[in-house]
């Protein structure tokens, strides 16, 4: 997939997504199994008021919509994805002030399950806030969603 | 013998100890979450709204919207079972609680979801059960339905790092 229009999908996909847009989530990168997004450090994302550290569930949102988006951009063209689990082991707290950015890589596909890795970083490169593993469905065949790159979550039963 | 406690100071302090443990967190609040009590027992309720949306063609709740909304539940519960005790014998009052918003908060360790069924337009709820409550680590399992309290769209388990004496 070329770079412009893999940055269009990317945009497409992100903007198709209410709660993406409430918190000011995007995707910075999208390419061939792999998707890395960022959430600016916004005051109503926090989880700790005494703090100020961003709540564990906010991080979970942006790495379950990175996973989704990493099974649409695999060279297999999944034409729909949902999450069947995601399990999400916490490091330590996200930096107060912070943006978060995480990196979900589509390490597997099969005919109908998609295997992902996901790690959530603050500004500290090294030092992974979070890290996530989850597997997807792989819907195959005509579209159900939206043409090209629909969002991912929350669709049928797997 | 002394009287038991009127009805409406009892309701009060539970009330008011339930508040203490929710409203102070910001993103709770945004998402809308509130709980129903029954005695002891609690009721997570996610009232729908658009920003809720994941899936605008189906449409759907956010997966992570839905994680987030059973990792509060499994949170709120396990705050709310351990100063139960607490406040019940009157060794604590609600207002130390809020003072102190997070002193109670258990740490997330990890936490892992099973989506089920999709979650539809509409208001959901859960509820969480400690299956085990240490000093130091507890696990918790919670289900979450919208119309049909049998019909799970999402159930998770996660293990907690209880506050230490300083924490």
């Amino acid at each position: 997939m070329s770079e412009d229009r893999a940055a269009k999908l990317a945009k497409q996909f992100i903007e198709a997504i209410p709660y993406a847009r409430a918190v000011g989530m995007s995707l910075t990168e999208v390419s061939d199994g792999t998707a890395c997004g960022i959430m600016p450090y916004d005051a109503k994302l926090v989880g700790d008021p005494r703090t100020g550290v961003i709540a564990g569930g906010a991080v979970s949102a942006l790495l379950d919509t990175c996973g989704g988006a990493a099974v649409m951009s695999h060279a297999s063209a999944p034409a729909g994805t949902a999450t069947i689990d995601l399990r999400i082991d916490y490091m330590r707290p996200a930096t107060p002030g912070q943006a978060i950015r995480a990196r979900a890589t589509c390490y597997h596909v099969t005919r109908s399950v998609a295997f992902v890795r996901a790690v959530a970083h603050d500004d500290d490169g090294d030092r992974p806030v979070a890290t996530a593993t989850g597997a997807f469905t792989v819907e195959r065949g005509r579209m159900r969603r939206a043409p090209d790159y629909a969002p991912s979550d929350g669709g049928e039963t797997p | 013998m002394s009287r038991p406690e009127p009805v409406q100071v009892i309701k009060q302090r539970r009330d008011a100890t339930l508040r203490a443990l929710h409203e102070g967190v910001p993103y709770f609040r945004w998402l809308g979450i509130v709980f129903d009590r029954r005695g002891d027992e609690l009721t997570a309720v996610l009232p729908y709204d658009d920003k809720l949306i994941g899936n605008p063609i189906l449409p759907a709740i956010h997966g992570g919207v839905t994680a987030a909304f059973l990792e509060t539940t499994a949170l709120v519960e396990l705050g709310w079972a351990t100063v139960w005790p607490e406040i019940e014998s009157g060794a604590m009052t609600p207002e130390q609680i809020d003072l102190n918003t997070v002193r109670w908060m258990p740490k997330t360790i990890d936490f892992t979801v099973d989506y089920l069924r999709s979650g539809l337009p509409r208001d959901a709820y859960a509820r969480a059960r400690v299956n085990r409550s240490g000093r130091r680590y507890a696990s918790v399992h919670v289900e979450a339905w919208q119309d049909n309290r049998a019909r799970l769209f999402a159930q998770a388990t996660g293990h907690f790092l209880m506050p230490g004496p300083d924490g």
